[in-house]
């Protein structure tokens, strides 16, 4: 896997379309009919504030608005269907959200590395010789093969044995800290081959030293 | 020395004054401030007695100005006073008040809650050549002069807590309490023991506390007062204030204010003046006992004086609670009252009660916390009707004894010995009785049985009731209404004919419960035509003529054709009687005034006398009244203490929350309830998330307050599905009511 292709590919289009549609058919009022307006995504701790209004959608009394998903600018906005009858679908505007600094790092590591998730949900701990190697030297000074016996899922107080499986290499990055609960499917570690371990340090590096966000892309 | 002592001392006053008329053009202040300066300026030129001279000069303008600010002193200034750091404290209290002590759980920050102090003190009092040493439970909050740590008296629930298992402690010991109120109000958490849960369950508590309680209020903001407050005597400081919310509560309130914006000082001053918030306010109305006057421009811990009167207060205080329901008092009793606090007072009271003068002591604070608040409602008293509604309460007291206590008793042991006599006979009958089953059996004598096995069930059997007996007037729209959390359950819009109308507005999708209108309950929980509502003549009123408010109660009156958010009356539910206290949420957001806890108190009672369950179901209430200031707030311990009564006379309370639920009825009356229940979607709390966030600099998530968390604290007992709460009642009353439903 060639990691700084991905990263090529990222500069040349530092960005992700989003195309906001309407979720049912009614009348379209448009809050922003011009291109190139700035929207904020959801904020607060909770994620509890919504958008930026996009569009309202009204149907049979009922008035949806529609807000932005993440924030970016508008590229498009179906301004002419403004007043007018709109299917459930159609395509209603289109945001250009910048990425940050740590969505490209987080888009970058999911391709590059091998993603071992949670068999089941429960508390997930390292076996104890693995844990004073993590502890003493870091997670990336340990080898993974298939086979080995890695973690110790604890659930209810019973605690039982798991083996890692997937291709050897380096624990890259450990997702979960001892004693949380873990859902199932959420990744436990990041394992990297050994010989690319090289090129993902540097391309990390380089994006934190390179990336430049928009201001306002963080929204 | 003594000249740099003495120019400090003259800096640490004039700062004072700067504080209490902060951002105001008082000519005296300035006056004084240009004199200080000008006399720091020259002082080091000058010869000592010519400094001792000049010095003593400023000091006496000092005297006489702030005698002259003394007279000028607005309800704003005192909320200044009692919240400078040079106030008084508790601390300063008990090292000049009591002749000893130890405080209790806590030193300094080291403490589970160190704005609430708790102390045993003793009084030694030496009567003729014998010397008392009269022990004392202290209990209060403690600001510390600015100490950060505490909060500014504000308590956690786990303070009041402490404080509640000490009340709890001097109970056992039988000595008296002593309770001090330095708090701006309540911390505004929800975590358990929860801020609204704990201060009810204080006040539940404190209602059947069989020793004496004196309290002292320096500040008493609202529910965080209340928690330690209730008490036989209430004295207040003269430049103290007690409050049913800060004056800047009240502002915001007021001003509509959005969360982050700040009132004006102005309108601030206004709401502290509308409040009547200041002891000689609350010594009118009746809600404290007698005021102690404290040196000009309020008490700090150099004036000796003062304590020496506070300590006369709260011994004569005690001794005339203890006389009032001792049987041996005779004279002392009078001579107390007489010379109420001066240096005649040389009688000895011990302070510990037998159990007849408890019981006694425990009906005398009910009666004193009853007669509070009479000025403030409206009731049309036609002689007629008062007479035939007091004949009819005296006649269900007559029947209620003879009924329950007299024949009650001997209905008891009959019972019991014809059930004994019943199980004896089943004892004798049971071989001819398996014969017989046996001897049918083999005939085949069982129809109905053999019918069950071989015939359908029919597609309505077990169906109640054919839809809904009201239909909510939301329903009336052509029109979809889209469920709030859509965004996160992906629930499809709904015609309102169906949601309100079919399916009690109750998304069919997630269950999200819409708000129904008080009626649908009447109407679909209760049997039909088996209310009855009564004391619809008590009236909410504006006893403070605060600004502005007459017309919104006569809108609020003309729009729900009710005089008060309370509704109470008598229904049936599958034939079982109840009682109910209705609090509406169209009623001036459901808050509670003088009004409504007039008739809360007057539905327990009637439940108390009828042996009836008493369910208190809450549409919605957004606390206390803030507009009628403590004629709102004192219905927290007044309607608390009626609940008590109503308790321990064996009566099974019930509440039912549903929409919003905040402040002082969660705090009081409604939370001490022991079986709380909530409607799907309600929110139950202390405080709004905009108090929350400016009390505590704490975000809290959106879901803070719903029905779901407070189950999760243990706030509430359970949460009921609208269209269930009927049968839910029901099975209530089956289960927790007893045999007589209302008694244990």
């Amino acid at each position: 896997m060639d990691v700084k292709e991905i990263l090529r590919r990222l500069h040349a289009s530092p960005y992700e379309e989003i195309s906001v549609r309407a979720p049912h058919c009614g009348v379209a009022r448009f809050a922003i009919l011009d291109t190139g307006a700035r929207v904020q995504g959801p904020s607060g701790t909770w994620r509890e504030k919504p958008g930026t209004v996009i569009v309202r959608l009204e149907r049979e009394g009922a008035v949806r608005p529609i807000e932005a998903p993440q924030g970016g600018e508008i590229t498009f906005v179906a301004a002419h269907k403004d007043g007018t009858f709109v299917q459930a679908g159609e395509e209603l505007a289109r945001i250009r959200h910048f990425l940050t600094k740590e969505e490209v790092l987080h888009r970058i590591l999911r391709e590059a590395l091998h993603l071992f998730p949670a068999p089941e949900k429960g508390k997930y701990y390292f076996t104890p010789d693995v844990d004073i190697k993590i502890k003493a030297k870091g997670c990336r000074s340990l080898r993974v093969e298939e086979g080995m016996e890695l973690f110790i899922f604890s659930r209810m107080k019973r605690e039982t044995t798991l083996r890692y499986s997937g291709p050897a290499g380096i624990v890259y990055a450990v997702y979960f800290a001892g004693g949380d609960s873990v859902d199932a499917g959420a990744p436990l570690i990041g394992v990297c081959a050994e010989h690319e371990l090289p090129a993902i340090e540097d391309v990390v590096a380089r994006v934190h030293g390179e990336w430049e966000e928009e201001a306002w892309a963080a929204s | 020395m003594d000249r740099d002592r003495r120019i400090q001392e003259l800096s640490i006053r004039l700062r004072y004054l700067q504080d209490i008329f902060l951002g105001e053009h008082n000519p005296d202040v300035e006056l004084l401030t240009t004199r200080f300066e000008e006399l720091c300026a020259r002082v080091s030129d000058l010869s000592a007695d010519e400094a001792a001279r000049q010095i003593k000069t400023l000091e006496e303008l000092f005297g006489f100005l702030e005698r002259k600010l003394e007279r000028q002193l607005s309800p704003m200034h005192k909320v200044r006073i009692v919240r400078h750091p040079q106030r008084i404290c508790l601390k300063d209290i008990l090292e000049n008040v009591y002749d000893n002590y130890t405080e209790i759980g806590g030193q300094d920050e080291y403490s589970i809650d160190p704005s609430m102090l708790i102390a045993r003190a003793y009084i030694t009092r030496k009567r003729g050549k014998k010397t008392y040493h009269q022990p004392v439970m202290v209990i209060g909050q403690e600001k510390g002069h600015g100490q950060e740590f505490r909060n500014g008296g504000s308590v956690k629930p786990w303070g009041n807590a402490k404080a509640l298992h000490y009340m709890k402690v001097a109970e056992t010991e039988g000595i008296p309490i002593h309770t001090y109120i330095f708090t701006p109000g309540s911390y505004p958490i929800e975590d358990y023991p929860g801020a609204a849960q704990q201060i009810a369950r204080n006040l539940y508590e404190m209602a059947g506390l069989k020793v004496p309680i004196v309290a002292v209020i320096s500040e008493g903001g609202s529910g965080g007062a209340e928690a330690i407050g209730l008490a036989d005597t209430r004295i207040m400081m003269s430049h103290g204030y007690y409050s049913v919310i800060s004056p800047e509560g009240a502002a915001a309130i007021e001003g509509r204010l959005k969360e982050g914006e700040r009132a004006t000082p102005e309108l601030i001053a206004r709401c502290a003046e509308a409040l009547k918030i200041t002891a000689d306010d609350n010594r009118a109305m009746g809600y404290v006992d007698w005021v102690i006057h404290e040196p000009e421009l309020g008490a700090r811990p150099e004036h000796y004086a003062f304590f020496r009167k506070l300590r006369k207060a709260v011994i004569a205080s005690t001794d005339e609670i203890v006389l009032e329901v001792s049987n041996l008092r005779l004279f002392r009793s009078w001579a107390l009252k007489r010379h109420r606090g001066s240096d005649v007072l040389d009688v000895y009271v011990r302070w510990s009660l037998d159990a007849a003068a408890q019981q006694r002591l425990l009906w005398r604070r009910y009666k004193k916390y009853r007669r509070m608040a009479q000025q403030a409602y409206l009731e049309e008293r036609y002689f007629f009707k008062k007479a035939v509604t007091q004949v009819a309460d005296a006649l269900a007291g007559v029947y209620s004894y003879l009924r329950y206590e007299l024949l009650g008793r001997h209905q008891k042991k009959v019972t019991e010995l014809a059930e004994d006599v019943h199980a004896e006979m089943q004892v004798v009958m049971s071989r001819p009785a398996r014969w017989w089953k046996r001897l049918k059996e083999t005939l085949g004598l069982k129809p109905e049985a053999a019918a069950g096995l071989v015939a359908l069930s029919a597609w309505d059997e077990g169906r109640g009731q054919d839809g809904w007996r009201y239909v909510s007037p939301q329903a009336k729209h052509d029109r979809a209404i889209p469920c709030p959390r859509a965004r996160t359950n992906g629930c499809l819009d709904q015609w309102a004919p169906d949601l309100f109308g079919d399916f009690a507005g109750v998304c069919r999708f997630c269950g999200h419960h819409f708000p129904m209108e008080y009626q649908w309950y009447l109407h679909n929980v209760f049997d039909p035509g088996s209310i009855t509502e009564f004391f619809a003549d008590v009236e909410s009123t504006n006893p403070l003529k605060f600004p502005g408010f007459d017309e919104r109660l006569a809108e609020a009156k003309k729009k729900t054709g009710h005089k008060s958010a309370c509704m109470t009356f008598e229904a049936r539910i599958e034939g079982i009687p109840l009682m109910v206290a209705m609090l509406m949420a169209a009623f001036r957001g459901g808050s509670v005034g003088a009004a409504e806890g007039e008739k809360f108190i007057r539905a327990i009672e009637r439940a108390r006398r009828k042996q009836l369950p008493f369910l208190a179901y809450v549409h919605g209430t957004a606390g206390i009244r803030i507009q009628e200031g403590v004629n709102g707030v004192i219905q927290m311990p007044r309607c608390t203490l009626a609940v008590r009564r109503y308790i321990e006379a064996g009566g099974l309370y019930l509440v039912l929350y549903d929409t919003n639920s905040y402040a002082g009825p969660v705090a009081s009356f409604l939370g001490c309830s022991p079986y709380q229940f909530a409607v799907r979607s309600a929110n139950i709390g202390f405080a709004g998330r905009s108090v929350i966030k400016e009390t505590t600099g704490m975000d809290i998530p959106p879901d803070y307050h719903n029905a779901y968390q407070a189950l999760a604290r243990g706030h509430i007992q359970g949460i009921w599905d609208r269209r269930e709460i009927r049968a839910n009642l029901l099975q209530s009353l089956k289960t927790m009511g007893g045999p007589k439903l209302a008694s244990r």
